[in-house]
């Protein structure tokens, strides 16, 4: 009796309920699928992000205290407990002017990261108020043929960030109209390739700073008579010279090794050799040669902070280095936002590159 | 525009250009032919006293143990390699170098992975009819693309093609620039055998109807017979050279069925298999 009941259930459940059943596990099953992924792709980031935080957090605590405990002791031995007292007392109440100097907060550098922006569209505002004001002046100046007159308050952050930015670019455009051209002739010619290796070989590994150098006492000659901003020039030929190895050694490599096949498929239909270079041998170097450009966008933007520092061309090499200099209480912690900026730059580039190589890239599976 | 127009201008664009065949059956003829490879040890003999003449409208499958010289020897006639020693001819003119009177179908499909199937023919077709117009060059190279069996794929880039679809596109190029010489080189080497036996049957249909004197390199006992009317016999190398021809007599246009079907069929196959087992 019991048996049947079960059965009859059982039936009826299969009967009645398969589909639902079905599509119910089915349901759960694409459920738990991307659950997993949510797990994997955002909630687990997120988590090392956050013990990024707290490490950092506790870190610059420890060092906080540290330094904290040395200004105290430093004021003990040299003035007596009283000042030291008075140091204590004042590090505790919080005011600017004591404070340990050492690795910001997070929330330090969160709340540097604001004033920056506010300082941003504070200049941004007293910029289109210059302009504003000086329309009709300028107007007047530019019908009598003179100069107009510009906007020589400070840069703000974003527009030391857009200043890098074209620096960038226009040393990545030279190093691409330098560097293509050389490797598809060196890649052709087995002749040329062993007289030019021992340059590359040579100048490759040469640091960024004697670039500069080097760029500095071409530049600074060819630039006397003319009042172009030299420094820019300066800045963006070396991060050009600099990043341009990695696609010129590509290149070559990709034109140099052309699939044999391709080659005699060319051979057998007699193509001329412009044709042969054009219809053959670029575009299957293409993907080659983007992973060089690749790779030469990111040592530009590596290189560039470097060589603005140095150079003294505006940017954000200069302003870390002017912060560093300035050694007010919230420079190290403007430092620490460049840094974070300079870093999510860099990575969006990468990935602006990476989409074009695997746009360029005709084989799919080969795309990295 | 109809085939048969394709195949007239074609026509009279030959005689235009004042190419006339000489009188003699033969197409291609290889004498004395020989291949050194020099190594560090001395030199390495390939190929020595390599005869063979070849008829028009004759399709040869060559076969041999690999490594002894067939690819060499093909791609000797297809001017890629150069003849150490000897002469090869077309139609009594010495060859020099590779040229477009003497397509290739390669082992790998070797197309321009960048380009659409479309394109891939196009590039043979407009380096050898450059006078023809853009039209017409793009009918040509439709209609063999039609042939293989590749009407939906024009515009497919070569690498989204399976490796079958991609020899069927390498068949449609060598055709579409009307060599006088096609030379074959393993073709179906690389495919599974059932997309062999439907490129075996596509090629012998196509060349049916154009019949280019065809070289067909194989070690596949069964396509060379299918596909020939002699199949050459190498020895094994070094110093290879022709070690027996065998004259297959079936009829054309023939089928595969008909083949296996035929009673010699066993005959020849046992021949060719002693061949290679000795």
């Amino acid at each position: 009796m019991k048996q049947s009941i079960t059965l009859g259930k059982v039936t009826e459940y299969v009967e009645s309920g398969a589909f639902t059943s079905s599509v119910k596990s089915l349901g759960k099953k694409t459920l738990k699928f991307n659950s997993k992924k949510f797990l994997r792709n955002i909630i687990i980031p997120l988590f090392s992000i956050l013990i990024f935080i707290g490490v950092w957090h506790l870190g610059s605590r420890a060092l906080f205290n540290m330094e904290a405990d040395y200004k105290i002791e430093k004021a003990l031995n040299e003035r007596g407990p009283e000042a030291a007292a008075e140091v204590e007392s004042c590090i505790i109440s919080g005011n600017i002017a004591c404070q340990p100097n050492t690795l910001p907060s997070p929330v330090q550098v969160w709340e540097s990261f604001q004033s920056l922006i506010a300082d941003h569209k504070a200049i941004r505002a007293d910029k289109r108020a210059f302009v504003e004001k000086t329309a009709i002046l300028n107007e007047k100046r530019l019908a009598e043929g003179k100069e107009p007159i510009t906007y020589t308050g400070r840069p703000s952050f974003v527009d030391q960030i857009l200043t890098s930015l074209e620096t960038v670019f226009a040393g990545f455009l030279l190093a691409l109209f330098i560097a293509i051209p050389i490797g598809v002739i060196i890649g052709l010619s087995p002749t040329l390739r062993s007289s030019f290796n021992w340059l590359i070989q040579i100048f490759k590994p040469v640091s960024p700073v004697v670039w500069l150098l080097l760029v500095f006492m071409i530049v600074k000659t060819m630039t006397k008579d003319s009042n172009s901003d030299s420094a820019f020039i300066i800045s963006f030929i070396s991060v050009g010279l600099c990043s341009m190895w990695a696609t010129l050694v590509n290149t070559a490599m990709g034109v140099s090794s052309v699939d044999k096949d391709y080659i005699n498929v060319a051979r057998v239909l007699k193509l001329g050799s412009l044709q042969k270079v054009f219809k053959v041998i670029l575009p299957s170097s293409l993907p080659l040669i983007f992973t060089g450009l690749r790779i030469t966008l990111s040592v530009a933007w590596m290189v560039l902070i470097a060589i603005e520092l140095l150079a003294q061309s505006p940017g954000l090499g200069s302003f870390v280095w002017e912060e560093f200099q300035n050694g007010a209480t919230d420079s190290n912690s403007k430092i620490i936002v460049a840094m974070f900026v300079i870093g999510i730059i860099g990575f969006l580039l990468d990935r602006i590159m990476l989409t074009i190589q695997n746009m360029v890239s005709f084989n799919k599976n080969e795309g990295v | 525009m109809s085939t048969a127009t394709i195949k007239d201008n074609k026509k009279a664009e030959i005689t235009e250009n004042g190419i006339f065949y000489p009188s003699s059956k033969i197409m291609l003829d290889l004498d004395d032919l020989k291949k050194v490879y020099p190594t560090p040890k001395g030199d390495y003999v390939v190929l020595e006293h390599l005869n063979l003449q070849i008829m028009r409208e004759e399709f040869v499958t060559i076969i041999g143990h690999s490594g002894c010289g067939k690819t060499t020897m093909l791609s000797m006639i297809a001017g890629l390699n150069p003849i150490s020693g000897g002469r090869i001819a077309v139609l009594g003119n010495p060859i020099k170098g590779p040229g477009p009177d003497r397509g290739v179908i390669f082992q790998s499909p070797s197309l321009m992975p960048w380009m659409t199937a479309l394109q891939n023919v196009l590039l043979g077709v407009n380096q050898v009819f450059p006078h023809a117009s853009k039209k017409e060059r793009h009918e040509i190279a439709k209609y063999y693309l039609q042939k293989v069996g590749l009407d939906g794929a024009f515009d497919k880039k070569a690498s989204e093609l399976s490796q079958g679809m991609q020899q069927r596109v390498g068949i449609a190029r060598a055709f579409a620039i009307k060599p006088k010489v096609l030379l074959l080189d393993e073709p179906f080497g690389m495919l599974d055998s059932l997309t062999r036996g439907e490129l075996q049957d596509i090629l012998i249909e196509i060349w049916n109807k154009e019949k280019i004197t065809a070289v067909m390199v194989t070690h596949d006992v069964d396509e060379a017979i299918f596909l020939a009317d002699r199949v050459v016999m190498m020895t094994s190398g070094p110093r290879a050279k022709i070690g027996d021809i065998l004259k297959i007599d079936f009829q054309r246009p023939r089928t595969r069925k008909t083949v296996l079907e035929h009673e010699d069929y066993y005959t020849y196959r046992k021949h060719l298999i002693d061949f290679l087992e000795h």
